[in-house]
């Protein structure tokens, strides 16, 4: 069985999975419940001087049926007094002496205000610091969240203030909302700061109300820019955690935040680095209960890849990102159909067609607007299956309908066997090229 | 009859297949694959652009999806109900072969419909409008007005698509209301006539102007005579369906409580106040024999009995209504043939059959059934429904109109429904026989673009000629 307790940056947690700083983690009674379904760790909800928030606050992306792809918000940090949240935290941690319970704060940029909410913060019993430098709307006009985490220079010196009186660890929690996240992670490190979580959400407008006009999330007939979360930012947070993992200049542990809503992300997330997971949106969207499989899921991939501890595997696909001027350009893949699996939906030809080379073919080399036509003139009537001595069920696809692929063409691109709706069906295979392995800046060098 | 459902109808014959609500439209429309040149279009006769009217549902655009679907069929709400898609678009969705569910195209199409009546939605083309792909021909007016002969589904959708070219178009239909079987021959639970009635009315809103009159028939008084029309038109759209249903020929068919399973149909779906028997005898193996013996069972019968003189195997009705039929518990009775319908006081009381046996495979491939000597045998009832099929006849066409038969079938060409004389086109049951109402939609459409091709070619060669 995988061992999945976890130490980061000297915190310890039975297991990597924490719940990230927002509506999941606002009070004591929930961080508790939570820790009894099998989060490892809580990072409360963001503490400051209690705010007063809107209605409503959410708004959602919904894909092809499914529910919340990506989730926005526009609510601020705790409206909920400070000592009421230190309290709890205390009596947490007094119940829960093993857990994870780290503070997230986000005060006032002064440095007595922020001596003081640390002192406290610790003497409450957290084992760690979260500075919230990322919330991107509201707190950021003023001049808190984001305006502190975009400019390097104040993360830096805040970061540097609060190490002052520090005696827990110190995470600095990153914006994605800034051309270059490696300036601010930099500048955290000169601060002190002992790890950093990333990403925090993503400026957004989820929608727009056809019938009003109005953006989503609606208060009163105006909306405000919100932070983007769930599914669909994923590749962005990992774009951004393989960014600051790989960045010689920082080299801190990093906490890993952004979509992450089973054991194959949080995979994924160590696997680029990560000593923990965050999450938010999942547990919004479905409850505690989903860090069950997360644990379960990600015990047994170990156990099958023969990983004992998270440390076996954390950052092992670092080495292969790579920059594309390393790339071979003499690997070669071509598309290749399975005739015995193909169903004949024949999306792989339109999509080589309308979005790719032009070498997928069906019926000699029709354009699509011919193949087309032709059905359409077609004279077709209902067949009665006895008297016609037709089939009535369907058979195997014609052939036909199965397209071919020219591989002397084939660039190799993927985008057929991505639409393919039917597992296994086309496969990329690599042929030889005939030559050796080159990258176009040993081609370039030359 | 009017264009409201008959309450007792509503009740004994709900709905077959419910209704899509909004959300499992879209998720079933998010189902779809968008396949390219996509096999369910092309099994359409009438080739609707499935996966787009499906797309349409899935990004909330009903009024363009109902506008995909009227665009290649005007009778698209009729068909999302009676269409036999087990053969047709769903039996060629590409899922079969990936061992998941066809995509629901009926209801989804249906969901459209519905969407689209339920709005009173009109047609971006039709009265006073010019067509939509074609010019208006120049020399129209009289010379280019089209008469379509009988008012069901061929003859709806040629005049549709004449009037969305722009050309002037009379139906003539000789029963009380248009719509012919969708009307009057449809299973109430797929179709209800009132339906029916909605689609008529949005061709009538298209500037079609219907007369009631019988055509031709030199034995009918009042008739038409088709000599007339052939003045009055340049073109003659013949979509007048099959015929009466043949007749049993045995002794006894005359008495009181046989009725023929069009009429049958018929009444329960326009009269109120209509009563079955108590145990009724279907004679017949088609759809047709199955629908009299669901309705007669829904309508309050103890006991129905089909006899069919073949098999289950032979018998060609689609193998989902049969099984339909026994869910509603019809009793099948095989090999066995009518010899006479028994009386007591003028009235039937019970079919005495003779037993057959299957012989060799005829032309069309089917065992014929032979009678068995000796094997006599009488079942009791009260009510007889024979259900032979239609009769072919084409008595109302003149002998010197030049239109070729062929076993009571009007020949055309098929791409264009035209017949031996130009000036004739046809469509529907009278040209294939008897098939299904998206036949004959798709026959009506396709004479219709000949129809406008031969006009427009006409008007170029009077000006450049
Ligand atoms: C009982 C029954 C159930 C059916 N169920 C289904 C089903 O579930 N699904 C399906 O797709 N199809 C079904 N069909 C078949 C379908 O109804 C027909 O294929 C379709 O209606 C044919 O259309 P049509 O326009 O060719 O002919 P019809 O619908 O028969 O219309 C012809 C019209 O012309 C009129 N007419 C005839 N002669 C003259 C004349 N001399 N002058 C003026 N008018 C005339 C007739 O009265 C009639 O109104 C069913 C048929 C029957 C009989
Ligand atoms: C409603 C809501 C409120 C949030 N509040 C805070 C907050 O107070 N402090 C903070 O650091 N992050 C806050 N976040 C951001 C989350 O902690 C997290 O960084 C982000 O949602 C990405 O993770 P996810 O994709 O798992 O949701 C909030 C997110 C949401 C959805
Ligand atoms: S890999 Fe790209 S180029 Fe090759 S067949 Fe597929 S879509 Fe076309």
């Amino acid at each position: 069985m995988a061992d999945l307790t976890t130490n980061f940056a000297g915190i310890r947690c039975p297991n990597p999975f924490w719940l990230a700083s927002g509506p999941p983690t606002n009070c004591g009674e929930q961080v508790m419940r939570a820790f009894d379904a099998g989060w490892g760790g809580a990072v409360w909800k963001t503490i400051g001087e209690p705010i007063v928030n809107v209605s409503s606050r959410y708004s959602s992306v919904d894909w092809n049926g499914q529910r919340m792809m990506g989730l926005n918000n526009i609510e601020l940090i705790t409206d909920r007094p400070i000592e009421v949240n230190l309290r709890e935290i205390a009596e947490v941690k007094k119940r829960y002496p093993k857990h994870a319970v780290i503070a997230s704060l986000m005060v006032d940029s002064k440095r007595e205000v922020w001596h003081d909410i640390v002192k406290r913060s610790e003497d409450a019993g957290a084992d760690g610091l979260e500075l919230n430098f990322g919330c991107p709307h509201g707190m950021s006009e003023r001049g808190m969240g984001s305006a502190v985490g975009q400019v390097p220079e104040y993360a830096c010196m805040i970061t540097e203030w609060v190490k002052e009186v520090a005696r827990t660890p110190v995470l600095i929690k990153l914006t994605p909302n800034i051309t270059d996240i490696r300036a601010v992670a930099r500048a955290s490190r000169r601060g002190g700061a002992d790890a950093l979580s990333a990403i925090n959400t993503i400026n957004s407008i989820t929608g727009i109300d056809l019938d009003t006009f109005t953006p989503r999330p609606n208060v009163g007939g105006y909306s405000a820019h919100g932070g983007y979360c769930g599914p669909a930012v994923k590749p962005i947070a990992l774009h951004l955690v393989q960014q600051i993992a790989s960045d010689p200049e920082v080299g801190l542990p990093i906490s890993g935040i952004g979509g992450v809503s089973g054991w194959r992300d949080a995979a994924e997330f160590i696997l680029l680095g990560c000593g923990t997971v965050q999450v938010c949106t999942a547990a919004m969207h479905y409850g505690y209960r989903i860090v069950e499989d997360m644990a379960d899921g990600l015990s047994n991939w170990m156990d099958e890849k023969g990983f004992r501890t998270i440390e076996d595997f954390r950052g092992l696909s670092l080495p292969k990102v790579t920059e594309w001027k390393h790339l071979d350009l003499n690997y070669k893949i071509v598309a290749r159909i399975n005739r015995d699996t193909c169903i004949g939906c024949d999306l792989c030809y339109i999509a080589c067609w309308d979005g790719a080379h032009q070498c997928i073919h069906l019926d000699g080399h029709a354009l699509p607007a011919a193949i087309e036509a032709r059905s359409r003139a077609s004279v077709t009537t209902t067949p009665i299956a006895k008297l016609d001595s037709v089939q009535a069920t369907i058979g195997a696809t014609p052939p036909a309908r199965i397209p071919r692929v020219d591989e002397d063409e084939c660039v190799g691109c993927n985008l057929c066997w991505l639409v393919c709706p039917v597992e296994n069906c086309i496969t990329m295979e690599q042929v030889d090229a005939g030559r050796p392995p080159e990258s176009w800046e040993q081609r370039t060098h030359a | 009859m009017s264009s409201q459902p008959i309450p007792q109808n509503l009740e004994r014959f709900p709905d077959l297949h419910p209704a899509l609500d909004s959300q499992s439209a879209v998720a079933e429309a998010n189902r779809c694959l968008f396949c390219f040149d996509a096999p369910c279009a092309a099994a359409c006769p009438t080739h609707i652009d499935v996966p787009r009217f499906i797309k349409k549902i899935g990004s909330g655009n009903l009024r363009g999806s109902a506008l995909t679907i009227l665009d290649a069929n005007i009778l698209g709400l009729s068909c999302s109900r009676v269409c036999p898609v087990d053969v047709l678009c769903e039996g060629s969705c590409v899922m079969h072969r990936y061992n998941k569910k066809p995509i629901e195209i009926g209801r989804l199409q249906r969901y459209a419909m519905d969407h689209f009546y339920a709005n009173q939605e009109t047609l971006p083309y039709g009265r006073g409008s010019v067509g939509v792909s074609e010019p208006r021909p120049s020399g129209s007016g009289p010379t280019h007005r089209v008469a379509c002969l009988g008012g069901g589904p061929a003859s709806l959708a040629c005049a549709a698509e004449l009037r969305r070219h722009g050309y002037p178009v009379t139906i003539f239909d000789n029963r009380p209301l248009p719509g012919g079987l969708n009307t009057y021959g449809v299973a109430e639970y797929k179709l209800r006539a009132s339906d029916s009635l909605r689609e008529v009315e949005l061709v009538r809103s298209l500037g079609v102007e219907f007369r009631q009159a019988e055509v031709g028939g030199s034995d009918v008084p009042n008739a038409v005579p088709l000599e007339d029309l052939e003045r009055e038109f340049s073109f003659i759209f013949l979509g007048v369906g099959l015929g009466a249903m043949e007749r049993l020929g045995i002794p006894g068919e005359h008495l009181r409580g046989v009725i023929d399973a069009l009429r049958f149909i018929e009444r329960y779906k326009t009269s109120p106040d209509f009563a079955v028997g108590r145990c009724v005898v279907v004679i017949g193996g088609g759809n047709t024999a199955i629908d009299a013996a669901n309705a007669a069972r829904r309508l309050g019968a103890e006991e129905v009995h089909l006899f069919y003189r073949r098999t289950e195997k032979e018998m060609p009705a689609f193998s989902f209504e049969y099984d339909h039929s026994k869910i509603e518990g019809v009793r099948f009775h095989w090999l066995a043939q009518p010899v006479e319908v028994v009386e007591q006081d003028g009235r039937a009381v019970g079919v005495k059959f003779v037993e057959t046996r299957l012989g060799q495979p005829d032309a069309t491939g089917r065992r014929n059934a032979i009678p068995v000597e000796g094997s006599h045998f009488e079942y009791a009832c009260d009510m007889v429904i024979p259900a032979l099929g239609q009769s072919r006849f084409m008595g109302m066409l003149h002998s010197t109109c030049g239109i070729e038969l062929k076993g009571g079938s009007i020949v055309v060409d098929r791409p264009t429904g035209r017949t031996t004389n130009p000036k004739y086109y046809a469509g529907g049951d009278c040209v294939n026989g008897g098939r299904e109402v998206v036949d004959a939609v798709a026959d009506g459409k396709r004479a219709a673009l000949a129809i406008v091709g031969q006009a427009v070619a006409a008007a170029s060669e009077a000006t450049h000629g």
